[in-house]
C-alpha cells in the first residue's frame, strides 16, 4: 500500500489479510490462492503488509476493551491516512469487527467478506468457473459464526460452491442453526474448559455424516479447527479441508 | 337480592390485582437498578419486531412441535381472556352470561369456541407435560432445572389444566341448568351460549337437582376465577412471566449485527486522550472528573436494563443451551444458566433492598463467582447460537461478555494462555509471537 500510495495511486479495494492470514501456515495459502484469483481477475487491490496489526477482535472477546480499542485505533489511522473506502477480508472475525465495530470509533468503510467479493467478480465475468476440477464432487460447507449469525452470510459462499458444478450437501446444523468450530470468542488461543469433547471433533463429526469429499470453510480458525478435527478422526487421506478460494483458485482453468 | 357474593367477589378481586400491581412495582423496581441504555432508536423496526417475535410467534415455530402447541395455548390464554371480562363483569353485577343479549348470535359462536380451545390448551398442556416428565427431553433435564425450576414448569401446566377444567365444568353445569329451566340461569331467549365440548360433560350431571348443580356451577365459577387472580400473582415468582415480558423484550431486543459487540465509551475516552500528541500524559485529573467508570460487570447492577428484564423473561426453555456449543460437548456453560442466575441475583437484591426499608445492604455476595463461575464464563465461544435461538430476542451472550470484561480490566484475571495472546497483540500486533515486521513474508514464499 505504501508504494502505490507513494506512487499516488489508489488501489480499488484493500485486501486485509489478518493475522491469520499472514503468519499462519495453512492460512498463508487460503492468502495466497485469494490473491491469485485477485491477479487473475486484474483487480486493483494492495495489502497494508508491516503497518496491518491485528484487528483486536480476539482481545475484545476475551474481555480486554482497552487493548482491542487501542489496535483499533492505530489500524483506523492508518487507514483513514490512506483514504481507503473499501476492505476485502478472507476472515470473517476481521471482516465481522471492521464493518461493525470500527465506524463507531472512527473507522467507515465498505467491508466484504472474500466469499461476497468473489462472487461479485463471478457475476461480473471477471473470473469463470468452468474448470470441472470439483465437478460430482460432495462438498459440505460450514458456516463461520462470525459471517453466518453474526452477519446473515449465508448464500455467497454457498453460491460459489454450487458455481463450481459440486454437489452441495448441508450439515444436519448449518446457517443459522450452525455449530460453531470451536475457536472464536478468543477460544483459538486457549485450551478448552473441561467437558466431553472439544467442539471441532463435534463439528467434525456432523460434517462426516455428510460423506463430504471436501469440508469447505471461509475462514482461516474454522479451518484450522476442522482440519485438526479431520486428523482426530484420521481421515485426511479421503477427505479434505479447503477454504472457498482455495477451491476457485483450483478449479481449473485459473 | 343478597348482594354478599358480589361484594365478596369484588373484594377478592381488588385484593388480587393490588397484589399484582405490588408485584410490577417491585419488578420494575428491580430492572431500574439497571444501568441506562438508549434504545430509543427505530421505533418502526421495534414495533415490527414485537409483532412478528412476539405476536406473531415466528421464533417458536422453529422448533414445530413445540411452536404447534404453543401458540394454541397462547391464542387460547389471550382470547379466553375476552370470556374473563365477562366472568367478573358477571360477579360484580350479578348477572348471568351479560353479553349473551348484546352480542346474540355471536356469543353462541365465541362460547363455543372458547371451549374448543380450552380442550386443544388441555391437549397441548397434556403433551407439554409428558414431553417434560415421561419423554425428558435432554434440553427439561439439565442441572440447572432441578427443584424449583422443574416444579415451577410443572406447576404452570397443573394451573393451566385445573382453570381448563373448571371453565368446562362451569359451563357444563351452566348448560344443564338452562335446559332444566334454573331461575337465573334460564332465559327465555333460548340457550345462552353453545357447548360443543362440555356437553360431553352432562352425562356427570344426570340426576343431580337444580341446587346441586348450582353449587357445582358455582364452586367451579368461583375457583376458576380466584385461580385466575391466584396465577395472576404466581407470575412475579415464576418463568411465566414472559406472557407478559415477551413483549416489551422483543421491543427493546437487539437490532444491530450478531456480531457488533457494542465499544465502551469509557475507554474510547481514554484510548483517544491516550493517542493525543498534544495531552499531557503527566497532568492531573481534572477536579471535577467523575470517579473512573467499573468496566465490565461483576453483579446484576453493572448490568444495563434491558439485560436484567431479558433475565426476568427467560421462559427457562432451555433453546439456548441446547444449541450452545459448550454445553454440547460438556462444558459447564450453560446460556439458560446465565440468566436464571441473573434472575435470581437480581431477585435477591431486590429482596436486599425490601428488607433494609429501600437502600441495598452489601450481601458479601455478587452475581460472579456465588452464582456464574469463571469456568463458564470462559468456555464461551460467542458464537451466538443461544441468542439466535431464543424465541424471545434474549442475549445471554451479551452479559458473558460484560463479566469477561470486568475479569480482564478490572482484575487482570484471564486464563494464562489468553493473557499471552493478549501480551502478544500489544507488542507484535498479533495473537501469536511473531514480529509485526514479517507481516508481509508469506508474499515471498512460495
Ligand atoms: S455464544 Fe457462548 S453461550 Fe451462547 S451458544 Fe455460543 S458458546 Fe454458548
Ligand atoms: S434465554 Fe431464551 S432460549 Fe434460553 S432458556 Fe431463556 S427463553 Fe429459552
Amino acid at each position: 500500500m505504501a508504494e502505490l500510495f507513494a506512487a499516488g495511486q489508489q488501489p480499488e479495494v484493500l485486501f486485509w489479510v489478518g493475522c491469520a492470514g499472514s503468519f499462519d501456515d495453512r492460512a498463508k495459502k487460503i492468502t495466497k490462492a485469494f490473491i491469485k484469483i485477485l491477479n487473475n481477475a486484474n483487480v486493483s487491490f494492495a495489502v497494508l503488509g508491516t503497518e496491518e496489526s491485528c484487528t483486536g477482535d480476539p482481545a475484545k472477546r476475551a474481555g480486554n476493551e482497552f487493548l482491542f480499542q487501542m489496535q483499533a485505533v492505530t489500524n483506523i489511522e492508518v487507514m483513514n491516512a490512506y483514504g481507503i473506502k473499501k476492505v476485502v477480508t478472507a476472515c470473517p472475525h476481521c471482516f465481522n469487527t471492521l464493518k461493525n465495530e470500527y465506524p463507531g470509533l472512527g473507522g467507515t468503510y465498505e467491508v466484504v467478506h472474500h466469499t461476497q467479493f468473489l462472487k461479485q467478480l463471478l457475476e461480473e465475468g471477471k473470473i469463470s468457473l468452468e474448470g470441472g476440477t470439483y465437478k460430482g464432487k460432495r462438498i459440505t460447507y460450514h458456516d463461520p459464526c462470525y459471517l453466518g449469525r453474526a452477519n446473515n452470510v449465508y448464500e455467497a459462499p454457498r453460491d460459489l460452491i454450487r458455481k463450481l458444478d459440486a454437489e452441495l450437501v448441508e450439515m444436519k446444523n448449518c446457517k443459522k442453526k450452525g455449530l460453531c468450530c470451536g475457536a472464536g470468542g478468543a477460544q483459538m488461543f486457549k485450551e478448552p474448559e473441561k467437558g466431553d469433547k472439544d467442539v471441532n471433533i463435534e463439528r467434525t463429526e456432523q460434517a462426516m455424516e455428510t460423506q463430504p469429499d471436501i469440508i469447505a470453510a471461509a475462514c482461516p480458525f474454522c479451518n484450522t479447527m476442522m482440519t485438526d478435527g479431520v486428523k482426530n478422526k484420521e481421515k485426511e487421506a479421503s477427505v479434505a479441508v479447503m477454504d472457498i478460494a482455495e477451491l476457485i483458485a483450483t478449479a481449473g482453468d485459473l | 337480592m343478597d348482594y354478599l357474593p358480589n361484594i365478596l367477589f369484588a373484594i377478592i378481586l381488588l385484593f388480587g390485582l393490588g397484589f399484582f400491581a405490588k408485584n410490577v412495582q417491585r419488578l420494575v423496581r428491580n430492572i431500574k437498578l439497571g444501568k441506562d441504555v438508549d434504545v430509543s432508536d427505530n421505533k418502526s423496526q421495534r414495533w415490527k419486531n414485537m409483532a412478528r417475535i412476539a405476536l406473531g410467534q415466528t421464533k417458536m415455530v422453529v422448533r414445530p412441535i413445540a411452536g404447534f402447541l404453543h401458540i394454541i395455548v397462547y391464542v387460547g390464554f389471550i382470547i379466553i381472556n375476552i370470556e374473563v371480562l365477562e366472568i367478573i363483569l358477571d360477579g360484580i353485577l350479578g348477572t348471568h352470561r351479560l353479553f349473551s343479549e348484546p352480542l346474540g348470535a355471536v356469543y353462541n359462536f365465541l362460547i363455543g369456541s372458547f371451549e374448543i380451545l380450552a380442550f386443544l390448551v388441555v391437549v397441548s398442556v397434556v403433551i407439554f407435560w409428558i414431553r417434560r416428565n415421561v419423554i425428558r427431553l435432554q434440553r427439561f433435564i439439565k442441572p440447572e432445572m432441578a427443584g424449583w425450576p422443574k416444579k415451577d414448569g410443572n406447576l404452570i401446566l397443573y394451573i393451566e389444566l385445573i382453570l381448563m377444567f373448571l371453565f368446562l365444568t362451569m359451563n357444563g353445569a351452566d348448560y344443564q341448568l338452562q335446559q332444566m329451566g334454573a331461575a337465573h340461569y334460564a332465559s327465555e331467549a333460548g340457550i345462552l351460549g353453545s357447548f360443543p365440548i362440555s356437553q360431553f360433560l352432562s352425562p356427570l350431571f344426570d340426576g343431580m337437582s337444580i341446587s346441586s348443580l348450582i353449587v357445582v356451577e358455582r364452586t367451579a365459577w368461583w375457583l376458576h376465577i380466584v385461580g385466575i387472580l391466584f396465577f395472576l400473582n404466581y407470575l412475579y415468582y415464576s418463568k411465566h412471566l414472559h406472557i407478559l415480558l415477551a413483549f416489551p423484550n422483543t421491543f427493546y431486543g437487539n437490532l444491530k449485527p450478531k456480531g457488533q459487540f457494542k465499544n465502551l465509551e469509557a475507554v474510547t475516552n481514554e484510548v483517544m486522550l491516550m493517542m493525543d500528541p498534544s495531552a499531557d500524559p503527566f497532568a492531573a485529573p481534572a477536579e471535577d472528573a467523575p470517579d473512573p467508570e467499573k468496566f465490565g460487570a461483576s453483579d446484576v447492577v453493572d448490568l444495563n436494563w434491558v439485560q436484567l428484564l431479558n433475565s426476568y423473561t427467560c421462559t427457562e426453555c432451555g433453546r439456548c443451551t441446547s444449541e450452545c456449543p459448550a454445553n454440547q460437548t460438556g462444558k459447564k456453560l450453560s446460556p439458560r444458566k446465565i440468566m436464571m442466575d441473573t434472575r435470581d441475583r437480581l431477585q435477591e437484591v431486590g429482596e436486599n433492598i425490601e428488607a433494609n426499608k429501600g437502600s441495598f445492604v452489601d450481601d458479601g455476595k455478587q452475581l460472579l463467582d456465588d452464582y456464574i463461575s469463571r469456568e463458564e464464563l470462559w468456555a464461551c465461544t460467542s458464537c451466538n447460537a443461544c441468542v439466535e435461538a431464543c424465541p424471545v430476542s434474549i442475549d445471554p451472550l451479551s452479559i458473558i461478555m460484560d463479566m469477561r470484561q470486568y475479569l480482564v480490566m478490572e482484575q487482570s484475571a484471564a486464563p494464562s494462555d489468553l493473557n499471552n495472546m493478549m501480551g502478544n497483540i500489544e507488542n507484535n500486533g498479533a495473537p501469536w509471537p511473531f514480529n509485526q515486521m514479517d507481516r508481509l513474508n508469506w508474499a515471498q514464499e512460495s
